[in-house]
C-alpha cells in the first residue's frame, strides 16, 4: 500500500480516480451492448473459427493425406502454428506470475488480458497435436490411463510425452490463476447487477464478501501460484524445444534450443499483448488504465527478448560453422540460402531488426508503431517456427529423399481457424469479465495513481501521513516490511 | 445460512481511516467480527491478530504428493509392471522422469491448493453469503461487529468517533 515511491516514476492510473471511478470504469463495459466494432469482429471471428472446425472435419474425415505432409516433411504448418500459440501463451503467464515476483506494480493494468490470453492460445495450440496425429478419435491413448490392453503404458522417456503433460498442466495452472483472480472482480459485477444477471454473477463469484481473512489467504494463493507457474512456464517451452533438441536432426539437435526457446515465446507473447492491449485499450476506453507507460514497458521487454533471440539466431550460425560437422552447417546453409531463403530473411528482418527501433524512446512510446511492429513480430515469430521445422526436414542426410512442401487450403484453413477461435473467445471475454483486474488497480491506487505521484500529483503522500496521522506510521512501517 | 445475527457496521471511506479505526477499537477492547474491503488491504491482518495463511504448508504437501505419484509411479510400470527397453538405455531412467515428476508437483500443488483455497474459505460456484453492503466490493472499506458479542451502543459510539462514514445495523 503506502511505501515510498520514487516522484519520477510514472503514475500507472492517469484521471484523478477513485477507487468508485475504477469500479465505474473496469466494470460497465460488461453492462453495456457492445458497438459497432465488437459486432464486426465477433461476426468475422466467428466466420474464421466456422471455417476452421470445417477444416479440421475435412481433416478428420478425409485423413491426415489432405495436408500436404511426405516421407520427407513429416511436420508442416501443424507442429509450427502449434508452437507458434504455445509462444503466445508464455506472455501472460510472465506478466501475471513472474512481474508479480518481481513486484512490478505495471502489470496490473494487463495481466487479466494476457492471462485470458495464455488460456485460449494454449487452446488454440493443444489442437494441433490432438488432430496432427491423425487417429483423433484415439488421442486419449496419450494419457497414461489403466487400460485393458496389458495395461500398456505410454513411453514416459519420450519428450513429445513430456509435452502432453507439460501443456495439460500449463493450462490448468493457467485457467485457476486467472480465475481466483477473476473472483473478486465477478464479485464487484455482481454486486451492480440485478435479477438473473445478478445470479449468474454470483454463481461466477462463489459467494466472494471481501472478508479480511479470505483476502489474506487470497493474496498468499496468488503468490504461491504465480511462484509454481513462473519454472512451469519456463518448463513448458522447455519442453517444446525438447521435441526437437532430442532428435538427430541436424540444425534441431542443439543445447541453445531450451533458452532460445523461451525467449522467443516471451518475445511473441508481449507483441500479441501488445496488438490486443492496443485494440482493446482504444475500443474499451482504458487509456487511463493501459497507459502509454505500459506499452513502454512491454517495449522494453520486446527489445530485450527480441536482441536475445538475435543473440541465439547468430550462436547457431556460429555453431554450426565452429562445430566442423558438415551436415549440421549444411543445415544452417540451406535455412539462409536455401529454396526457403525468403522464410528465413522475413524471421530474420521481422525478429532482430525491427524491435531495434524501441532504442529510441519517443518510437516505443508510440502507439502507432508499437502496434505496426508487433504484427510483424507476430508475423516473423511464425516464420521462425516455419524455418525450424520445415526448411530442416525437406532437406535431410539423402539428397534422393530432398523434398520442398507448401501447405494445402485445409492446412491454411486450420491456422486460420484458430485466429478465429482465439479472438472470438477473447472478444467473448472482454463482454463477460472486467479486463483489467479491479481490485488490483485499487490496491496500487494510493502508490500509482497521477493524483498521489508524478508531476502533477496533488498529495505529498508520504509528508501528509507523517504529519496528520502520525499513529499511521508504525504500520506504515509494518506495511515496509511485510512487502 | 441457517443462523441469523444481527450486526451492526460502519462503512468507511479510505483504507487509511479504516486502518485506524480498527486500530482504536483494539484499544478499547471492541470484538471485531470480521472487516471487509474492495481490495486486500496491507497491515489489516496484524491488527485483526490473524496468524499467516498456512496454505503453503499444503501446497508443499500437495506438490510433494505429486512427486511421488510421478516419480513412483513411473518407477513401478517402467520397472515392474512392463519393463521395455527404450534405445538400449536403463529400465529405470531417471534423468527422464524429471520432467514429468515436476509437471505432476505443479499440477497437484495448484490443484489442491486452489480447492482447499475454496473450501476453508467457504466459497464455490453455487454459495450465497450474505450480503452486508453492496459497495463493499466498490469504494467501502466496512467494520461489523455482531451485537450479541458488544454493546451496541459502545460500538456505535465507537463509529461516529472513528469516522465512518456511515454506520446500520442489519440482520444477516
Amino acid at each position: 500500500m503506502s511505501h515510498y515511491v520514487s516522484p519520477i516514476r510514472e503514475p500507472l492510473v492517469q484521471g484523478n480516480k477513485t477507487y468508485h471511478d475504477i469500479t465505474e470504469d473496469l466494470a460497465s463495459p460488461t453492462e453495456k451492448a457492445p458497438g459497432m466494432a465488437w459486432k464486426i469482429g465477433f461476426l468475422l471471428s466467428v466466420t474464421l473459427l466456422a471455417f476452421g472446425l470445417f477444416c479440421i472435419a475435412w481433416t478428420i474425415w478425409v485423413g491426415i493425406g489432405s495436408w500436404n505432409l511426405n516421407r520427407t516433411v513429416g511436420w508442416g504448418w501443424d507442429i509450427t502454428n502449434f508452437v507458434w500459440w504455445i509462444g503466445i501463451g508464455h506472455a501472460g503467464t510472465l506478466i501475471s506470475a513472474i512481474l508479480l515476483l518481481f513486484r512490478q506494480k505495471w502489470r496490473t493494468g494487463v495481466n487479466r488480458a494476457a492471462e485470458a490470453m495464455t488460456i485460449f492460445a494454449v487452446i488454440c495450440a493443444a489442437l494441433f497435436p490432438g488432430i496432427h496425429v491423425g487417429r483423433a478419435w484415439v488421442v486419449f491413448y496419450f494419457f497414461p490411463y489403466p487400460n485393458t490392453r496389458g495395461p500398456l503404458w505410454p513411453n514416459f522417456n519420450s519428450p513429445l510425452l513430456w509435452d502432453l503433460f507439460a501443456i495439460s498442466t500449463y493450462f490448468t495452472i493457467s485457467l485457476l490463476f486467472w480465475y481466483t483472480g477473476l473472483v473478486p472482480d465477478f464479485a464487484t459485477v455482481r454486486d451492480r447487477a440485478k435479477g438473473l444477471r445478478r445470479k449468474i454473477y454470483n454463481v461466477l463469484s462463489f459467494g466472494w464478501t471481501g472478508s479480511a481473512k479470505h483476502w489474506q489467504r487470497w493474496e498468499s494463493l496468488s503468490l504461491i501460484l504465480a511462484g509454481i507457474a513462473t519454472p512451469l512456464v519456463l518448463s513448458v517451452h522447455t519442453i517444446v524445444s525438447f521435441d526437437f533438441a532430442t532428435s538427430v536432426i541436424p540444425g534441431w539437435h542443439t543445447t541453445i534450443f531450451p533458452p532460445y526457446f523461451v525467449a522467443g515465446a516471451i518475445f511473441s507473447g508481449f507483441a500479441m499483448v501488445l496488438t490486443l492491449m492496443i485494440v482493446t485499450r482504444k475500443l474499451l476506453k482504458l487509456e487511463e488504465y493501459i497507459t502509454i507507460g505500459h506499452i513502454e514497458s512491454m517495449n522494453k521487454v520486446i527489445l530485450v527478448t527480441g536482441t536475445i533471440v538475435g543473440v541465439a539466431y547468430l550462436t547457431e550460425l556460429f555453431i554450426a560453422w565452429y562445430s566442423g560437422y558438415v551436415y549440421e552447417q549444411f543445415a544452417f546453409f540451406n535455412r539462409a540460402v536455401g529454396p526457403y531463403w525468403w522464410s528465413y530473411f522475413g524471421m530474420m528482418f521481422c525478429n532482430v531488426i525491427s524491435p531495434q527501433i524501441f532504442w529510441k524512446r519517443s518510437w516505443r512510446r508510440n502507439v502507432a508503431i508499437t502496434f505496426f511492429v508487433s504484427i510483424i513480430i507476430n508475423i516473423g515469430m511464425w516464420f521462425e517456427r516455419f524455418v525450424i521445422i520445415a526448411t530442416t526436414l525437406a532437406r535431410d542426410y539423402l539428397p534422393s529423399s530432398w523434398s520442398y512442401y507448401s501447405p494445402t487450403w485445409v492446412e491454411i484453413g486450420i491456422f486460420v481457424g484458430t485466429l478465429g477461435i482465439f479472438f472470438t473467445l477473447y472478444l467473448l471475454f472482454t463482454r463477460v469479465a472486467p479486463v483489467v483486474a479491479i481490485a488490483e488497480v485499487k490496491s496500487i491506487l494510493k502508490t500509482a495513481g497521477d493524483q498521489y505521484t508524478g508531476p502533477n500529483a496533488q498529495h505529498h503522500h508520504h509528508e501528509e501521513h507523517h504529519v496528520a496521522a502520525s499513529e499511521n506510521v508504525e504500520e506504515i512501517q509494518n506495511d515496509e516490511k511485510q512487502d | 445460512m441457517g443462523q441469523t445475527k444481527d450486526i451492526i457496521y460502519g462503512l468507511y471511506n479510505d483504507e487509511e481511516d479504516l486502518l485506524r479505526a480498527v486500530k482504536q477499537a483494539n484499544a478499547a477492547h471492541l470484538e471485531i467480527m470480521d472487516v471487509y474491503t474492495p481490495f486486500p488491504v496491507h497491515g489489516l491482518d496484524p491488527l485483526l491478530g490473524l496468524s499467516e495463511s498456512r496454505l503453503h504448508i499444503a501446497g508443499f504437501i500437495y506438490g510433494m504428493l505429486g512427486t511421488l505419484t510421478a516419480f513412483l509411479g513411473m518407477t513401478w510400470i517402467f520397472t515392474k509392471d512392463w519393463p521395455i527397453v527404450f534405445g538400449g538405455k536403463p529400465y529405470w531412467s531417471v534423468p527422464a522422469f524429471i520432467p514429468i515428476t515436476f509437471e505432476l508437483t505443479v499440477l497437484f500443488a495448484g490443484i489442491g491448493m486452489t480447492v482447499t483455497f475454496y473450501i476453508i474459505n467457504g466459497l464455490g460456484p453455487g454459495v450465497v453469503n450474505p450480503t452486508i453492503d453492496l459497495r463493499i466490493t466498490d469504494d467501502k472499506f466496512c467494520i461489523a461487529f455482531d451485537k450479541s458479542e458488544v454493546d451496541a451502543s459502545q460500538v456505535e459510539s465507537f463509529l461516529q468517533s472513528s469516522g465512518a462514514a456511515e454506520i446500520n445495523s442489519k440482520t444477516i
